[in-house]
C-alpha cells in the first residue's frame, strides 16, 4: 500500500509558498505518513531533481511530475517514470509558454533550489501562463515519453477540462482524473457523474504552503511508484 | 437568415464540407468554456467560439447549434473538421473578433 500526494507545487510555482522547498516539502510528507509525492510545479520540473534526492534521502519516493497549462487553459497533471523523461517533456514545454516576463510583484518569485534548500536562481519567465500546446498535444508529448496524463481538479470551476471542455475527449486513451479535495465526498460527487467512473481517480492536494500537504489518507494498491508507471496510472 | 446569408453577410470561410444543410440561424452564443456553452447555446444559433478542440463538435451537435464560427483566425485542426463533417456540423472561420462578428449580426437575425 503506497500513501500518495502527487499534486505538490514548490516555490518555483509563482503562488508556491517560499516555504515550499525541497527539504520542507518531503519532510512534511514523511511526517504525514506519506510513502510517495509528487512535485508538479507549474510548467516546470526545474525542482525536481532536488526534491527527488532529498526523498532518498528520507525514505519518500519523489514522482516527477509538472501541472501543465494547455492551450485550452486546461490543467492536466503529468507524471513521469524518470527525470529525463519528465525534462524531455518540460524543454517542449517550457519552449510552448509565451515569452512573458515575471512580475514578482504580482505573481511571486519563480525560485530555483537545491537539495539542500539554497535558491540558485530565479526563473524569470511567466511559468503561469498557457502553452500553445493542445490538450491533445499534450496528450501526445507525455505519450511518448512514457508518462502519465491525468486532467487535474477536474471538479473545479476554473482550468479544468470539464469546464473548458465540457467532457473528457473520447477520442484520447486517458485512464485516469483528478478530483480535488474540494470535493470531500467523492462517492456522492460520482454518483452524479456517473460516466467518470470508468477512470482511475487520484485524490491529491494540490498544495501550495506546507500545510496543505495531504495526510496519509488516499492510499494506492501497490507497493512502488514503478507500478503506477507499469499500469499507466490504473490504480491496482 | 440562412447559414448561406450568415456567410456572405459576415465574410466567412467555409472549414467544413461545402455543401452542408442551408439551415436557419435564429440566435447567437459567444462563448468558449464548453460546459457553459453545453448550458446556454440555443437550438439554431450561430455560436461564435475561439475554442478548436473536437468537442466542439460534439457541444454544436448537443445544443442544435446551426453553425460554429472560429474566430479571431484560429483554424481546426483536419480530427475536428473530419468529425464535424460526419456529423453533419458547419465550422466557418473569420479573422475578426467575437465582438466585431456579433455587431454586425445585430438586427440581422
Amino acid at each position: 500500500m503506497l500513501y500518495y500526494d502527487f499534486h505538490i507545487h514548490s516555490a518555483l510555482s509563482p503562488c508556491g509558498d517560499k516555504d515550499m522547498t525541497p527539504n520542507n516539502i518531503v519532510n512534511m510528507a514523511a511526517l504525514s505518513g506519506l510513502n510517495a509525492i509528487a512535485l508538479s510545479d507549474h510548467n516546470t520540473v526545474g525542482n525536481v531533481r532536488a526534491a527527488m534526492a532529498v526523498g532518498r534521502a528520507c525514505g519518500v519516493s519523489v514522482v516527477p511530475a509538472m501541472e501543465v497549462e494547455t492551450a485550452e487553459e486546461v490543467h492536466v497533471l503529468t507524471l513521469y517514470p524518470s527525470i529525463d523523461a519528465a525534462e524531455e517533456a518540460a524543454a517542449v514545454v517550457y519552449k510552448s509558454l509565451p515569452d512573458i516576463k515575471n512580475r514578482p510583484d504580482i505573481f511571486g518569485e519563480q525560485l530555483f533550489m537545491d537539495e539542500d534548500d539554497n535558491v540558485t536562481g530565479y526563473e524569470e519567465k511567466l511559468l503561469i501562463s498557457p502553452t500553445s500546446l493542445s490538450f491533445d498535444a499534450l496528450f501526445d508529448l507525455v505519450k511518448s515519453v512514457g508518462g502519465i496524463f491525468v486532467p487535474a481538479h477536474v471538479d473545479r470551476h476554473s482550468y479544468s477540462v470539464l469546464t473548458n471542455l465540457g467532457f473528457i475527449p473520447d477520442n484520447l486513451d486517458i485512464k485516469c482524473i483528478e478530483v480535488s479535495k474540494a470535493t470531500e465526498d467523492l462517492d456522492a460527487y460520482l454518483a452524479a457523474r456517473t460516466e467518470l467512473k470508468k477512470y482511475s481517480i487520484f485524490r491529491n492536494s494540490d498544495a501550495h504552503y506546507l500545510a496543505d500537504i495531504a495526510y496519509a489518507e488516499a492510499y494506492l494498491e501497490c507497493d512502488s511508484v514503478s507500478d503506477i508507471f507499469r499500469t499507466k496510472g490504473c490504480h491496482l | 437568415m440562412k447559414v448561406s446569408e450568415l456567410i456572405k453577410t459576415l465574410n466567412l470561410t467555409v472549414a467544413t464540407e461545402p455543401n452542408f444543410e442551408d439551415r436557419d440561424v435564429t440566435g447567437c452564443y459567444i462563448g468558449d468554456l464548453l460546459s457553459w456553452v453545453m448550458g446556454k447555446a440555443q437550438s439554431g444559433d450561430a455560436w461564435i467560439t475561439i475554442m478548436n478542440n473536437i468537442n466542439i463538435v460534439a457541444v454544436a451537435s448537443l445544443t442544435d447549434s446551426a453553425c460554429i464560427i472560429l474566430c479571431e483566425g484560429v483554424s481546426a485542426d483536419e480530427a475536428v473538421i473530419n468529425k464535424a463533417n460526419s456529423e453533419g456540423i458547419i465550422i466557418l472561420k473569420s479573422g475578426e473578433t467575437a465582438y466585431s462578428l456579433a455587431c454586425q449580426l445585430s438586427g440581422e437575425i
